[in-house]
């Protein structure tokens, strides 16, 4: 069980640079996949548009093609006044979606399938979504934990209910994105396993061609999961911003 | 029975749980698939409520998983 854990193993690559809190701080292989998640997706998007044509071209096409997905999903769950959020749930979008990408190279490490990468995200969402619910309605967001038409009397209920639906929301968030993606690898590494002990077990060798054609079917899979889940954290990422905006 | 068969039986019956997310998720899908059958210009609507149904009954299978891990790992 442990051999197929371990490619999600942080290792230095640094010495320590700094330190804090008495910890030391290192460059890992999170952080240099990070960092080239940020660097390929600011190059597609900025090389992309680079002649900003009306007619677009191959590159183009596919920068647009983010774009006008992640605005209209946006417009339809969060409505107009999302419109000023929309390069932050962007950001979101394609950061997600490039790590979950660059988790899919052999030998990489998926930066997703660490709860802590995703609960960050998630908290400085909330962050976001709780100022900006503040600072629209004031002390009226609170009747975000009220819902409209419930007698007086059940109110200190569904207060108390509405107010852990909300705390638990980005636990829910990052459970979800960080055990798809640990589900997939060790899915993959599953089948590749048992690809090598039936070679290993001798004249069954010729079987394992069937745990090799599924793992092929399971890598395009996740290729369409590291989509989906990052689409899916941005719908609900918009959803809980139209909380703040709009209220009920 | 040792501890650690103990822990791996525990993983197997906390992954039970993820029966109630595949009837969930095929209910989803039904229903997704009927609605877009019967009407098809709301499919652009019903894509958005989609997802997100399909998040949050997804939820609970992968929480399953984490469980059985945590109890693989322990």
């Amino acid at each position: 069980m442990a051999s197929l854990l371990e490619e999600f193993e942080i290792q230095s690559l640094s010495k320590p640079l700094f330190s804090l809190a008495g910890h030391p701080v290192t460059f890992t292989n999170s952080s240099l996949f990070m960092f080239l998640a940020i660097a390929s997706a600011t190059a597609l998007m900025v090389l992309a548009m680079r002649p900003a044509a009306v007619i677009p071209g191959r590159w183009q096409m596919l920068a647009e093609t983010f774009h006008n997905m992640i605005a209209n999903m946006l417009e339809s769950t969060a409505g107009e006044q999302a419109r000023p959020f929309f390069p932050f749930i962007f950001s979101i979008f394609i950061f997600i979606f490039f790590c979950n990408l660059f988790g899919m190279l052999p030998f990489s490490l998926a930066v997703t399938s660490h709860i802590v990468v995703n609960l960050a995200i998630a908290l400085l969402l909330f962050v976001v979504i709780i100022v900006t619910g503040f600072a629209k309605h004031g002390l009226h967001f609170l009747h975000l934990f009220v819902p409209p038409g419930v007698p007086m009397i059940m109110v200190p209920i569904f207060a108390v209910l509405e107010l852990f639906s909300f705390l638990v929301r980005p636990f829910s968030l990052s459970i979800r994105l960080f055990a798809n993606m640990l589900a997939g690898h060790i899915l993959l590494g599953v089948f590749a396993g048992m690809c090598v002990s039936l070679v290993a077990a001798g004249w069954f060798a010729g079987l394992s061609i069937l745990p090799l054609g599924l793992n092929v079917a399971i890598t395009g899979f996740e290729f369409f999961v590291a989509f989906l889940q990052a689409y899916i954290y941005t719908v609900l990422a918009s959803v809980y911003l139209r909380d703040a905006l709009e209220m009920h | 029975m040792e501890g650690q068969s103990l822990h791996l039986l525990g993983a197997g019956v906390a992954m039970i749980g993820s029966l109630g997310a595949g009837l969930g998720l095929g209910l989803i899908f039904s229903a997704w698939i009927g609605a877009i059958a019967r009407n098809p210009a709301i499919e652009g609507k019903v894509r958005t409520i989609g997802f997100i149904g399909l998040a949050v009954t997804e939820l609970v299978l992968l929480l399953c998983f984490v469980v059985a891990m945590l109890l693989i790992l322990k």
